[in-house]
């Protein structure tokens, strides 16, 4: 090699991200990392500098959940990286392709407690679904290729790329891998053909089935191959908390969300089911309630990328093992090769699964003393700003009721964070989602606990040009642990009112980082305000929405009951016909 | 005992066993540390671990002994394919593999006893390694319940010290376990 083809390491680290396909990163310099930043400042890489490290990588995070991308982020050694430590488990948890790179102290004072020092790799093994620690700046270019391969293929992840500060300073060739070829990672692409046989099989012998679609249809870019499977078969379909718009609300055979707040029809068809055929859902805690009673006359088609959710809470009795749009695709003609010898009579389940979504339908109550309805906002938003906005959440009740109360008719519209609960996720993953969708309008429904989490990255969406919206569902408490302290702790609010009602003042908050601040607190008002807040396209906009603090989230599986107990208002099981029970 | 999902339906009918898992891995600083990590995280109970060079340099192998049910070595098995540094695993039969560990142990000896423990290191084809006025120190290799039946049988001496290495194993014959099998 010439000489003028070395660089410095960090050279090379910009450049193994260029070639990766990066058009943005959020992230924060400092000591370890700045070598870096040096040749960040030429890149045509656009650099969103953030105000606090956990915002990049919720950043990174909406980034590559509303556009399917790999997201990036940056931070310096030690609290740089300790701070990402949180999404980066809030992604890893959700699936969510992010590679994060972090400086690390010179090589030879690893181990030393230097100055901004964290052994951020072992700190995220559990967390992540890799993680590099760089030396020697000869391995930098590979190992970017290598984490973005690992990041968004197979059952997608977060990577942590932990770059010593003398790698980055000295010379190197620019070395970046062509092809990759890791030996211990091959993910399985193609469901076997006889999985798939078995399960054509079970589905043409079923007379209750459901489709269980979890978020793995989306990652997968599987909703139209799963609009077709499900009119195929004509089975009822639920979409749980991660899949929100994998499949149509306005669907006719959409029973909604199961879970722990889903609706009566999706969590009673589950139980009922005689075969679920679970699409890239991992019969998590809060769908399947006390395992041991959930859907126990089931039989179990189980398709998801990662092998190693197979059996891990529930046996399946046929595992189809492969990218989930490829196993539809195989799914189907296998299907219709089966009903042409015989297809079973579904309609009487089918009907069944439908009166219990028309009799037990989500709704809610406006409060008596004329307070706002917390739910009645989040509707009005997702009808004012229809399916083609982007909604992202906070954790918590507003965030249940954003799922339940907004109408999702497309894939990636529906941005929160399932699987860790992280509060905090939205301000910072709604900057991510309208840096990667910056012609869709994106609400985050924020909640005011939520929202004193991480809201200053409004300061870096109002420096950047990245218009979001921000609803604050204030109810000036922690709503879904003061419902808990309601239904489980005899009201002994310990701890969970929050006051923000008086401070702080949001509006005024939101004026001081360079954001328009709206106030609603009457009904008439929630339509107007909104109107208003939709006008807003040049600056961040928050609205205060100032709601009643006693309304809670139904229906309810208590936790580690059954989901039979469910319940569809406080003390009011639904009411069955005597053959449903 | 692996602590399985409390719920999980398969859980109450199967049995645990003893089973020896073969791991080849990457031969790269930390994956000893994120095995580990799984195990502790998923709540899997190692029996043992050994861990070694291999004949390719790039590779090590760890011989990890563990306590499970089938439904539950399944899933010990599925997670530990998913780190990246895992080449390939393999569940080792009892039946059809050498398994060996190695035992030093420092027995309480008089004049009279003395001659009565070297009997014994004979019987089991052990050896004396350090003799001491009152005090023998002996090596041992074999399978666990060889290694076990030597403990038993030396223990009213006065067993003043031990150390076991974890077991390592090959399976027997030529076909699996070589490394350009398992890189396929």
């Amino acid at each position: 090699m010439s000489e003028s083809t070395k660089m410095t390491g960090a050279s090379a680290l910009v450049k193994a991200l260029e070639a990766s396909g990066v058009d943005v990163m959020f992230g924060i310099p400092g000591g370890a990392i700045l070598p870096a930043y040096d040749p960040i400042f030429d890149s045509k890489i656009r650099h969103i500098l953030v105000r606090h490290e956990q915002g990049a990588g919720h950043a990174a995070t909406g980034y590559a959940q509303a556009t399917g991308r790999v997201g990036v982020c940056m931070a310096t050694s030690g609290p740089g990286a300790t701070n990402l430590v949180t999404p980066l488990a809030d992604a890893q948890m959700d699936s969510v392709p992010i590679v994060a790179i972090t400086g690390q102290v010179a090589s030879g004072a690893i181990g030393t407690d230097a100055f901004q020092e964290a052994d951020i790799r072992g700190i995220t093994m559990p967390v992540t679904k890799h993680s590099f620690l760089v030396t020697d700046p000869a391995d930098i270019a590979r190992s970017i290729a290598e984490a973005f391969h690992i990041a968004s293929t197979g059952r997608p992840g977060a990577v942590l790329v932990d770059i010593a500060k003398d790698a980055l300073q000295m010379q190197t060739e620019f070395n970046y891998p062509k092809s990759i070829n890791l030996g211990g990672y091959h993910p399985r692409m193609d469901a076997t053909p006889e999985s798939i046989r078995d399960a054509a099989a079970l589905i043409a012998q079923s007379k209750a089935p459901v489709l269980y679609v979890g978020g793995g249809a989306i990652k997968a870019d599987a909703h139209k191959e799963l609009l077709k499977l499900a009119e195929l078969t004509g089975a009822p379909v639920v979409t749980t908390l991660m899949a929100r718009g994998a499949f149509p609300d306005s669907h006719p055979q959409h029973l909604g969300m199961p879970g722990m707040h889903g609706t009566v029809a999706a969590v009673t068809a589950l139980q009922k089911a005689d075969l679920l055929i679970t699409l890239g859902a991992r019969f998590d805690d809060r769908v399947t309630g006390k395992l041991s009673t959930f859907a126990q006359n089931a039989k179990i088609i189980h398709a998801d990328i990662d092998p190693a959710e197979i059996g891990k809470n529930r046996r399946a009795d046929v595992a189809l093992i492969g990218d989930l749009r490829l196993t539809i695709d195989a799914l189907i003609p296998a299907i219709k090769n089966e009903f042409k010898k015989s297809q079973p009579d579904i309609s009487a389940w089918v009907k069944q699964a439908y009166s219990w979504r028309s009799r037990f339908p989500l709704g809610y109550d406006h409060p008596t003393d004329g307070s706002v309805s917390p739910q009645y906002v989040i509707e009005r938003i997702g009808k004012l700003s229809g399916p083609d906005a982007i909604y992202v959440a906070g954790v918590g009740q507003h965030q249940m009721w954003a799922s339940q109360f907004v109408s999702y008719e497309k894939p990636r519209t529906w941005l929160n964070s399932g699987g860790l609960g992280t509060m905090g996720y939205a301000v910072p993953a709604a900057m991510g989602a309208k840096v990667g969708a910056p012609d869709t309008t994106v609400w985050a429904i924020d909640g005011d606990g939520c929202f004193q989490m991480t809201n200053q990255e409004l300061v870096t969406c109002a420096l950047n040009n990245i218009p979001i919206k921000v609803a604050v569902i204030n109810n000036e408490s922690l709503g879904m642990v003061r419902q808990w302290q309601t239904l489980f702790y005899n009201e002994r609010y310990s701890n969970t009112q929050l006051h923000s009602k008086r401070i702080p003042d949001f509006a005024k908050l939101a004026d001081a980082m360079g954001c328009v601040g709206l106030t609603c607190d009457s009904t008439d008002d929630v339509d107007k305000t909104i109107a208003k807040a939709m006008e807003i396209n040049d600056r961040p906009v928050v609205v205060d929405f100032s709601v009643h603090k006693d309304a809670m989230v139904w229906p309810m599986v208590a936790a580690g009951t059954s989901n039979d107990e469910i319940v569809n208002a406080r003390s009011l099981a639904p009411i069955w016909d005597s053959q449903e029970l | 005992m692996t602590q399985s999902h409390p719920d999980a339906p398969s859980s109450s009918t199967s049995v645990s066993k003893t089973r020896t898992l073969s791991v080849l891995v990457e031969n790269s600083p930390g994956v000893l540390a994120r095995i580990s990590s799984l195990f502790s995280r998923r709540g899997y109970n190692i029996d043992s671990l050994a861990v070694g060079p291999t004949e390719n340099p790039n590779f090590s192998r760890m011989t990890i002994v563990i306590n499970v049910e089938d439904h539950a070595l399944e899933q010990v098995i599925a997670q530990l394919d998913k780190l990246i540094n895992v080449i390939s695993i393999t569940e080792l039969d009892p039946v059809v593999s050498v398994q060996r560990e190695l035992l030093l142990v420092k027995v309480s000896t008089d004049e009279k006893t003395r001659s009565q423990v070297l009997e014994t290191v004979q019987l089991f084809r052990a050896k004396v390694v350090d003799v001491a006025q009152d005090a023998v120190t002996i090596e041992a290799t074999g399978n666990t319940e060889k290694i076990s039946a030597l403990l038993r049988v030396l223990e009213p001496y006065g067993i003043l010290e031990l150390v076991q290495s974890g077991l390592v194993a090959m399976s027997r014959g030529l076909k699996p376990g070589s490394i350009s099998e398992d890189k396929k």
